[in-house]
């Protein structure tokens, strides 16, 4: 079977940063605060293109919703060999309050409109951590899922995927078209070369906004607080098991 | 008013933020470039950022978890450096005719940069590997390009580059290693000392006299291993490059085709000191790269480590050596980013802003690494901190490819209008032999003392003037 894979790729802050909490308490940083992709979103990237490598997908379409920072993300994609892209400008109080909700509508007006095959996205954002935007994304588009997928095969009658669940591996056959979301294990995300980021210069990057996908970005989520985790606290040694015991009575753990 | 940036926002975060004492070896991750008053992306184009973005990457995941066991095993990482190459880092600003990148100067600096993040000496030899790969592909015509620069880009076969003699450094001109012809070979006798890669490598970049003394008399062969009569000294130890063997380079009657010779008899010189511009901006990007790891290093530490009832980043005298550290980090990049761009548009002072960039970066480089291993106290001369490793394999940039000063001066011109203004422009003509006029020499070395004082610490001068044919 051959097709557009859609991959949807964010921008979220770089792994390796300290996150700070705002003054305020309201968010985190994000002023001056080094940006990448999602690490999730480049093992989905990586895994749309290898399925065009295997001539299995014949175009793949990275897509990022966000300001005009997103486009850099989309470009980074772009070199590891997707073909084109799409930004969704979202910017100021709506990127705010933007959610899995509005980007899984979003994804899903956007892949009726490409007539894609497959959906792959990660399967949380670093940032957020919400694992939402690919199982409602499949729920707008009425389409089956597989999700945690650390092994993917596209097979004449479906996909099977393997997917990363508590209690092991578990194995499902799903019909396309199909929502994909990427787990650690499903492969490792290539460097792009040098070459392919000066090829990825020349493909292009649509605009798009919601509204001409017509989509409602109103969030039905308001934040109250951000606060950091309570500080680790040390810990106590005792003496005897009786000591424990009691001392965890005490606690109101047992 | 430096220093409020970085420096009161890590007072601020001082205790709140500290990490347990159990990051004795910093996670490779630190030194992606996250601070954003030194972030060495600052004023890049896009594609230049993702050029910058792999490189980091990749010095991150693949070298640096490497960095100490490479120096301490003293291992020469061919199967890294060739998934580099596979990447493009193996003939970076070669045409992409012969499986080059065709980058500019300035995106190989960027790169270097980053890689040297993750291992210094590594970097350094991809760096002169990359130096002999440009210099067959500048100089050497479509039989030589198509011979040997697919196989160098791909790190298929490695380089190296034979100026160096145990008579001939700083006095490059003089060196003495014979070529003489005979029929369509030349033969080969002498030595070359300090080759990096040397005994490891396939190709060799050799400068050697096939004429007069002097420059004029110096061409420049290609000679590969297992040519007869080519033989290599013992490995050197050094302090640190421990990743890149370092060797002499040994001819007994060695027989290379004329066909191996890159461009025309006499020209040898000329081109190595052109392959050595490149060579010195890429050091000097090296160097770079180590002192942005030092600087992170050594504020993790000020983050983490207590004295006197809390952390060291509340110390206002460790702020402001910080703050130095990263004013000169931001100063020597821009300075070695501005000599990149000079040599790629062939300035006509761009060999000047060369030698300055080298001279200057590479000296304060070596400070802000060696700074921030004072910072680190007693655990900083440990060889389980990273920040020694790049102390020692920076030091040794301040000696290799051109030693102290070496700013061109218009000796001519200094001598003809008797003025100590700095006129740096390439001298066209002149007797090779005759260094130091003496009208010129007072000149001279009130000019040096003023460079001295005003640009530099003191050190012992040695002077170096080149006459370029």
């Amino acid at each position: 079977m051959s097709g557009r894979v859609l991959v949807g790729v964010k921008r979220v802050i770089d792994y390796a940063v300290k996150i700070r909490v705002k003054p305020d308490h309201s968010g985190v940083v994000t002023d001056g605060v080094k940006h990448s992709m999602n690490p999730f979103c480049e093992i989905a990237v990586e895994e749309a293109v290898k399925l065009k490598e295997k001539k299995l997908m014949k175009e793949v379409v990275v897509v990022s919703c966000g300001p005009q920072q997103s486009q850099e993300t989309i470009r980074t994609a772009l070199a590891m060999g997707a073909d084109r892209g799409i930004h969704v400008e979202v910017s100021g109080k709506d990127y705010e309050t933007l959610g899995p909700l509005q980007v899984s509508k979003i994804l899903a007006a956007l892949a009726k409109k490409e007539d894609a095959q497959l959906i792959i996205l990660g399967k949380q954002a670093i940032d957020d951590d919400c694992n939402q935007t690919g199982q409602m994304t499949a729920a707008l588009l009425d389409w089956p899922q597989g999700t945690f997928a650390s092994e993917v095969s596209l097979e004449k009658d479906g996909i099977k995927v393997v997917r990363e669940i508590d209690g092991g591996l578990e194995t499902i056959k799903i019909s396309t078209p199909a929502v994909l979301t990427a787990d650690l294990r499903l492969n490792t995300p290539r460097y792009a070369t040098l070459p392919n980021i000066m090829k990825a210069k020349k493909k292009k990057i649509a605009n798009v906004k919601p509204a001409d996908l017509g989509v409602d970005l109103t969030s039905r989520l308001e934040v109250l607080r951000v606060d950091e985790p309570p500080q680790r606290q040390a810990g106590m040694k005792v003496e005897t098991v009786d000591d424990l015991v009691s001392k965890l009575k005490d606690a109101g753990k047992v | 008013m430096a220093v409020v940036g970085p420096l009161s926002r890590i007072a601020r975060i001082g205790s709140t933020f500290c990490r347990n004492n159990s990051l004795i070896f910093s996670r490779s991750s630190q030194r992606r470039g996250i601070v954003s008053c030194i972030d060495p992306s600052h004023g890049l184009t896009d594609e230049q950022k993702e050029f910058q973005k792999v490189a980091f990457d990749f010095a991150a995941n693949e070298m640096a978890p490497h960095m100490a066991d490479w120096d301490q095993k003293e291992i020469f990482p061919v199967e890294t450096m060739r998934k580099a190459a596979q990447l493009g880092f193996g003939g970076i600003y070669v045409q992409p005719d012969v499986g080059g990148s065709g980058l500019s100067r300035l995106d190989t600096s960027i790169i270097f940069e980053a890689l040297s993040t993750g291992c210094v000496s590594t970097t350094a030899y991809i760096s002169i590997h990359n130096m002999c790969a440009w210099m067959i592909d500048t100089f050497g015509n479509n039989e030589q390009r198509e011979k040997f620069c697919p196989d160098l880009c791909s790190m298929e076969k490695f380089a190296s580059y034979c100026l160096t003699e145990p008579g001939s450094g700083s006095d490059a001109a003089s060196l003495l290693t014979s070529a003489q012809k005979k029929g369509d070979h030349y033969i080969l006798n002498g030595s070359k000392a300090f080759i990096s890669g040397g005994g490891d490598t396939d190709v060799y970049v050799v400068m050697c006299r096939t004429g007069v003394k002097g420059p004029k008399g110096i061409s420049c062969l290609v000679v590969e291993k297992g040519t007869p009569g080519l033989s290599f000294g013992k490995k050197e130890k050094k302090v640190g490059w421990n990743s890149q063997p370092t060797r002499a380079v040994i001819f007994e009657d060695c027989e290379v085709p004329v066909t191996n010779r890159l461009g025309e008899e006499g020209q040898g010189f000329n081109i190595a000191m052109k392959g050595l511009n490149g060579g010195r901006i890429n050091i000097a990007s090296c160097s770079l790269g180590a002192a942005h790891a030092s600087v992170l290093l050594a504020r993790d530490h000020l983050l983490v480590r207590k004295q006197f009832g809390e952390a060291l980043a509340n110390n206002q005298y460790l702020q402001f050596k910080l703050a130095e550290m990263a004013t000169k980090l931001v100063a020597s990049r821009l300075l070695v980013r501005e000599a990149a761009k000079a040599l790629q548009e062939n300035h006509p002072d761009a060999v000047s802003l060369c030698s300055m960039a080298k001279l200057f970066v590479t000296d304060e480089c070596f400070n802000i690494c060696n700074q921030a291993l004072q910072m680190h106290g007693g655990y900083g001369y440990l060889k389980d901190y990273a920040v020694q490793q790049f102390v020692r394999d920076i030091r040794v940039h301040q000696i290799l490819e051109g030693q102290f000063v070496l700013l061109f001066v218009k000796m001519t011109a200094i001598s003809r209008t008797k003025t100590a203004s700095l006129d740096l422009c390439r001298n066209q003509r002149g007797d090779e032999d005759d260094h130091l006029q003496k009208s010129a020499d007072g000149i001279l070395m009130s000019l040096f003392s003023w460079i001295t004082r005003t640009f530099l610490q003191h050190h012992m001068w040695s002077l170096c003037v080149y006459w370029l044919t």
